[in-house]
Formats: structure tokens, sequence, C-alpha cells
């Protein structure tokens, strides 16, 4: 299978949705002739001319709320606020009015929209540029909230998000942009709520998110050489949540590690532990770990950022204990 | 530039009908309010409420300028526009008595009435909250290309919101089908427009946005009409968005919970706007006669009275409904 970047695919997909339905347009900073901010809407202009490629001043709350007012009235826009860190901006329209409007209208507003942003960290890109917000969202009922891992699950999952009748925050990780990975030539799309094991193993199960996917496959290899078999899922979406594939996987391995680069407290991985314990309790053999970044903001020194940021290390050292602990 | 723009009492291109079609919105606004009061004095209607009272030559001039595919937005104070824009009487006092049969399936309320099939995008009651909305319907209108308008109607308060200059300046620079209609009844809750607003004239603000700002006398339904038929006629010409700022008066508090003549505002100032009642205004314009007066009297209190029942007669939301519709 042919190899593309995961920016590349994000743009495949783009082109591909706004060339199967009239209604589909970008809006955002700098999507242009920039071809955004990390490349993912490069060419789009020259294809699709001003009119849907529609470059944004800086407004992040004029954005998304434009972008919920065009979906009201029948369109499908995919907005960029490029990071993650200015999505709070738009909190306003995000959790005041696109979460709310279906709801509170008796059913009867449409709400198809995307809202793309790059979050996380590891370029030395400090406290505001850095962070892992995603669980601010699925906090918030009416949302739906897509973190892909790989270049395949970014295409497909962005197909499906802009598809998808119900507003979707579609959360890119920064590091993640120029890695490059199998995807498949042609149309394919990937369901919302549905996790996918990225590797099989027995002891151990890993769920860990975006970032967090790849190394913990790192890490998982490094431990098949001490004889602990990983399983590794991938929840793809955060909500809607597909808990019988991860909770499967806990039954079998009964032992559960959560990987994910948001700070620990009240992280996606709380929520997670939560379903964990009320719904898989009598499997679990131990008491389950997280793997989280530390409680501060993310710092600028690459050494200290390091720190902040949990490591493939810190997964195998994570599992070394999750399987230790029964022993 | 703004300028001040007159009514000159009647336009040529309408007809008495008309007139007396505008009057009478504007009365069944007033006869709405004043059995919302009641009913929420009452306990009937539950949560807050807030009339729009004395402010329905707004509501009726702006709406009567405005074609059934055109989209309004509108604030937590939005019965009058709901009712302007068409709104069914009955599932709206439905849904303010929390019952199956409201336009909202009773989960919206007073605050978050919407009837999309008349072209009314909803009450969002965050200041300022509405307008990025309509800009991005402006924009899915521009592109459809089949002449459709926005109106966001906000108040003095909404114009010091980001969302306001961040919404101007979007509509501006794409010459979005937009027309920003700001009510300015003078109080933000509590806080006079003087003292909260560095300009005397809200209007003077589209100067920022390269746009036409415009301030009407706001009990003046022909005034407010009139204003917004050029802005509307603009728009359509693709010559991008208009402020319209509306000098008007709430003859209520701001919500239930806040008296007539509250701390901040005189007895004396209210009673000098109730000589400016915009219902008083449209009569004398209008050269109401009393029998027309009184048979539009009776036509109001008839759909009232029937509003009223079919919301009474209504079943309950049923419990389930509380769970459905957050996503598709």
């Amino acid at each position: 299978m042919r190899e593309i970047m995961f920016r590349e695919a994000l743009v495949e997909a783009l082109d591909e949705e706004m060339r199967r339905d009239e209604n589909v347009f970008v809006l955002g900073e700098d999507i242009g002739q920039f071809g955004g901010s990390f490349k993912a809407t490069l060419g789009l202009l020259e294809k699709h001319g001003p009119e849907r490629i529609r470059n944004t001043p800086i407004a992040e709350e004029a954005i998304v709320g434009a972008a919920l007012g065009a979906a009201l009235v029948g369109m499908r826009p995919v907005a960029e606020l490029h990071f993650i860190d200015f999505a709070t901006v738009a909190m306003n329209q995000i959790v005041n009015q696109v979460a709310k409007v279906r709801y509170m209208f008796g059913g009867k507003a449409r709400t198809s929209l995307v809202i793309r942003m790059h979050g996380g960290g590891g370029s030395s890109a400090a406290a505001q540029h850095s962070q892992s917000l995603e669980a601010w969202f699925v906090h918030v009922p009416g949302l739906k909230v897509v973190m892909p891992s790989t270049p395949k699950d970014a295409k497909g999952l962005l197909k499906s998000a802009i598809r998808d009748n119900d507003p979707v925050i579609f959360v890119e990780h920064r590091a993640l942009y120029t890695v490059k990975g199998p995807v498949p030539e042609g149309e394919y799309t990937i369901p919302l709520g549905a996790a996918e094991v990225k590797r099989e193993g027995s002891d151990a199960t890993i769920v860990a998110t975006s970032s967090m996917v790849g190394k913990s496959l790192q890490a998982a290899e490094e431990l098949a050489k001490e004889g602990i078999s990983c399983e590794v899922v991938d929840p793809r979406t955060l909500f809607p949540l597909d808990k019988e594939t991860i909770l499967a996987s806990v039954r079998k391995t009964g032992r559960l590690l959560i990987a994910h680069e948001a700070v620990r407290r009240c992280g996606w991985g709380a929520e997670m532990a939560a379903i964990a314990g009320e719904e898989a309790f009598d499997y679990l053999d131990a008491p389950l770990v997280r793997v989280c970044a530390k409680e501060t903001p993310v710092p600028y020194s690459p050494r200290l950022e390091r720190l902040h940021i949990p490591q493939k290390e810190d997964v195998a050292a994570g599992v070394r204990r999750l399987v230790g602990v029964a022993r | 530039m703004a300028a001040k723009v007159k009514s000159k009492s009647a336009s040529r291109s309408l007809s008495r009908d008309d007139y007396l079609r505008m009057y009478r919105t504007m009365l069944c606004i007033r006869r709405f309010e004043e059995k919302t009061d009641e009913l929420f004095m009452a306990g009937r209607i539950k949560g807050a409420v807030h009339v729009s009272i004395g402010q329905e030559a707004c509501s009726v001039g702006v709406c009567s300028a405005l074609n059934q595919d055109d989209a309004i937005l509108t604030t937590h104070r939005g019965h009058g526009h709901s009712i302007a824009k068409g709104t069914r009487l009955n599932e709206m006092m439905a849904e303010l008595l929390g019952k199956a049969t409201g336009l909202c399936k009773a989960r919206g309320g007073s605050m978050h009435i919407a009837d999309i099939s008349k072209g009314h995008y909803g009450a969002h009651s965050i200041v300022g909250a509405n307008m990025p909305m309509a800009a991005g319907m402006g924009l899915a209108f521009q592109l459809e290309g089949k002449g459709r308008v926005a109106v966001v109607f906000f108040g003095d308060g909404a114009s010091n919101q980001g969302s306001f200059h961040e919404s101007m300046n979007l509509c501006a620079i794409w010459k979005l089908p937009v027309v920003f209609f700001c009510e300015n009844n003078h109080y933000a809750v509590s806080f006079h427009v003087n003292r909260s607003t560095a300009v005397r004239d809200i209007s003077l603000r589209a100067q920022s946005y390269n746009a036409p700002g415009v301030t009407v006398d706001g009990m003046d339904v022909m005034a407010v009409y009139e204003a917004t038929k050029e802005a509307v006629a603009r728009a359509r010409r693709g010559e991008g968005p208009t402020l319209i700022e509306a000098k008007t008066y709430r003859f209520f508090g701001h919500s239930r919970g806040d008296p007539q003549f509250g701390p901040y505002r005189t007895k004396e100032e209210v009673e000098r706007w109730r000589k400016r009642d915009p219902l008083l205004v449209a009569e004398k314009m209008f050269k109401v006669t009393e029998a027309e007066k009184k048979a539009v009297q009776g036509e109001v209190a008839e759909e009232m009275a029937v509003a009223v029942e079919f919301a009474e007669k209504s079943p309950e939301a049923p419990l389930p409904s509380a769970l459905e519709d957050v996503y598709a």
C-alpha cells in the first residue's frame, strides 16, 4: 500500500468531500495560500477557490459561530482553529451554541459541522500552544470528539466526521502531521465510534490516544522482548466511545493501562478508568495504571517538556508495574 | 457615516392592509407579552421571562421588510421577533408552559424559542452569541446565490461583546447579506448605555467596518421598516452588512425579578418613554379608526385565547423526551 503523510491524508479527505458534496466548505485562519499552519489544506485553494476555502481573520469565536450558522441553513462547514489552545477563545460558541442548539430547539436544528484543531506538545511551543484539552469537549453532551493516530485513520475519520450530522471536534496531534503511513487508494471511510486494536496481546491492555498510540506500540515491542504481551487499543473517537472493543480487551488481559498526553486529573483517562471500574471490575487483576502528562502547564525547554509529556519509557514502566503487581 | 433616518409616516409601496397588519402584529406581541407576564407571575411559566413590551415597533418594522425564507436570529428577549417572523402562537405558548406540543418540545422555554420552518433560527441567550451565526448564515446565503438575507437582533449590551465586532468585520470583508439590528433599549440589565458604551450612537461603530450605520426611532414602526428595507435591499445586491440602531425602551424590568422602576431608572423616565408607546405612535401615524382598533383588538384577543387554550390543554412533555435529540 502507498504511504503518505498524516497531513496529506487530511488534504485528501477534505478534497474528496468537497468534490462529493457542494455544501462542504472550509474556513479558518491561514488555510488559503498558506495552506494551513501545518499544511493540512495545502493546494485546496487552487482546486476549490476562495469561496469554498475561506481564509478568515483571527477571530475564533466568529469562525466557529459562522460555521454553526452555515450548518443551520444546510451547509457542512469544516472550521480550522489552529491550536486547540485557541479553541478556548471559541468555547462560548462550541459549548453554549454548537452543542446545544439541536437539543434546545427540539431536535430541529441542523448542526453538521467539523471543528479541526491541532493539539499536543513536543515542539517547545510552550504553555499556550501545546495543550491537550480534548477532555473539555468530551465533557459536553452534544459534541463528538475524534483523535486519530495514523494517516489512514485521519483520512477515514475526517470523511466520516464531515458526513456526520452532529458537530465533531477533530483533534490532530501536531507531532503526527509529517508521520507517514499506509493509506488505501480510493474511497473509504472509518465510522465514528469504532476503536481499533492496533496490536494484539494477552498480558495487558494499553488504551492509548493520539500520539500515545505510536509510543505505546513502541513500548509493546520492547516489552515483548521481556516476555510481556501487550494489546494496544486506540479508541480513535473519545465520544462516541467503542466501549465494547476496549472492554473486551480488558476482560481478556485482566490489566489496563491508559495513556494520553493530557494531564492526569480529569483527563479522558479518568473517564476510561471509571468505565472500566463500572463495567469490567470483576475482570481487573490489578489496579489500573494511568500514564499522563505532569500536572503543570507545558514547559518550553525540550528537556523539561520531555519530562512533562509521557514517553514510551513511561508506558513500558507502567506496564511492568501493572504486570508486577499481580505477580 | 451614521445618519438619522426619519419616518416619513407612510411608504408608497405599502397598502392600508399592510399598515393594519403591522399594527395588528404589534398588538399581538403586546398581548402575548402581557399574558406571558401574567402566567409567569401566577407561577405557570417557569424559569425566566424577558418581555419586550415597549419594543414592538422594532420586531414588526424589521420582519415586515423580510421574506419568509429570510432568516432571523434573536435573543433572550425574543418573543416579539418570533411573533413578527410568523412563529406559531399556539406552539410558542405551549413551549412556555412546558408542553409536549411546544415548538422546542419543552426543552427550550422562553429563552430558546425557534421556528425554523418560518426562518426563525432561534433565540440565543448568551449575549452576543447569535452574531457569528448570522455571519455564517449570510455566508451560506451568499454561496447559495438566491438573495436570502439574515437579520440578527441584539441589544445595546451585546454591542460591547467581542462577537459583535468579529462578526461585523467578517460580514464586511466578505460583503455578506446580513443586517445587524441593535435594539438600544438603553439598559444592559441595569447598566445605562451612556456609561457602558464609548459612543453615543451605537450605529457609529459601523464606521470601523466600512459599513453603513443608521440610527432610527425604535418607537416608530415605519422608521424601522424603512431602514430595514434599505439595508435588506443593499444586502441582496451583494453590498454587505448594515448596522441599524433603533433607540427604544422596555417598559418593564429586565426580567421579572426586576421591577418596572428599578433602582437604576426613575418612574419619570419610564413615563416619558411610555408617552411614545409604539402602539400609540402607530395608531396616530396609520390613522387607525376606533372601529378598526376594536376589530383588531377582538381578533388578537381571540387568537390569544386560542393559543392559551391550546397550550393549557396540551399534554405535559413526556419524560423520555428529556433524553432525545442530544445527537442526530
